[in-house]
């Protein structure tokens, strides 16, 4: 269950607006009594989750569009991010082994599995052209 | 526009040590791998990374490191961290680095575990 929207931005697809989608939501989240290690980790979450958008769904158009939404709901914290770009099946993760990772020089995947880490619950659903990613915790 | 991740380097005899500066994300990581880039052109393959005054990171700069580590080793040299504050750790942490890379409290104890390598 989602409760009313509290705060909403429209931002370009793009990394060089990350330190801008930060800013929003520690804006945003700084108004609720959270501690520090939650509000890091609520930041975080976002930050890959709209990194992800940029290169899996965009593919790095910058002049695509990702809409992060922003509530709470008696004891949580929700956030959503939307796009209309490629749908890429992020359900299927796979928790990274990390010293296979190093030996096979890949970089890329951990941002799914920090998502999971950081956040209570993620949910993906896409209807029609927009994909969503719905994360929770519990502040 | 103003920068939000920055890099100085110094060396202490065959080491070059980097300090990393502000925030690490998807915008800023290819600073740190150019910085990888050239340290292996010109031969330099015992490297600190400074993080006293990394505010922030992403995945994307975790993984630099992931991407030139076994390259590094395989060279004879190691990328050792030190001076990480706890929020940084903490993300280090997460994905396991610390079973994997050589994290230090401050930069003469990493120091000095190359030192004694030799």
């Amino acid at each position: 269950m989602k409760a009313s929207t509290s705060h909403s931005i429209n931002v370009s697809s793009s990394t060089e607006h990350l330190r801008e989608v930060r800013n929003f939501v520690q804006n945003f989240v700084q108004q609720f009594d959270v501690n520090k290690n939650d509000l890091d980790e609520i930041i975080l979450a976002v930050d890959e989750a709209y990194t992800n958008i940029i290169k899996h769904a965009y593919n790095n158009d910058p002049n695509q569009t990702v809409k992060i939404e922003l509530g709470t709901s008696t004891d949580t914290l929700w956030v959503q991010l939307s796009d209309t770009g490629f749908h890429f099946n992020a359900d299927e993760y796979q928790p990274p082994d990390l010293l296979k990772r190093i030996k096979n020089k890949q970089r890329g995947g951990m941002g799914v599995y920090l998502i999971h880490k950081l956040m209570d619950s993620v949910e993906y659903s896409s209807a029609g052209k927009t994909n969503t990613i719905l994360m929770r915790k519990r502040i | 526009m103003m920068k939000h991740f920055t890099i100085t380097k110094r060396q202490e005899e065959h080491i070059a040590i980097l300090e990393i500066n502000g925030e690490l994300d998807a915008h800023t990581a290819f600073q740190l791998e150019q910085q990888f880039k050239t340290l292996i052109e010109t031969e330099a393959y015992h490297i600190i990374v400074n993080c006293s005054n990394l505010e922030y990171i992403a995945s994307a700069g975790l993984g630099v490191f992931m991407a030139y580590i076994e390259d590094i080793r395989n060279l004879g040299g190691d990328i050792k961290l030190s001076n990480m504050t706890d929020g940084v750790y903490h993300v280090f942490d997460l994905l396991g680095f610390p079973s994997l890379y050589d994290i230090h409290r401050d930069e003469s104890e990493a120091l000095n575990s190359f030192k004694t390598q030799k």
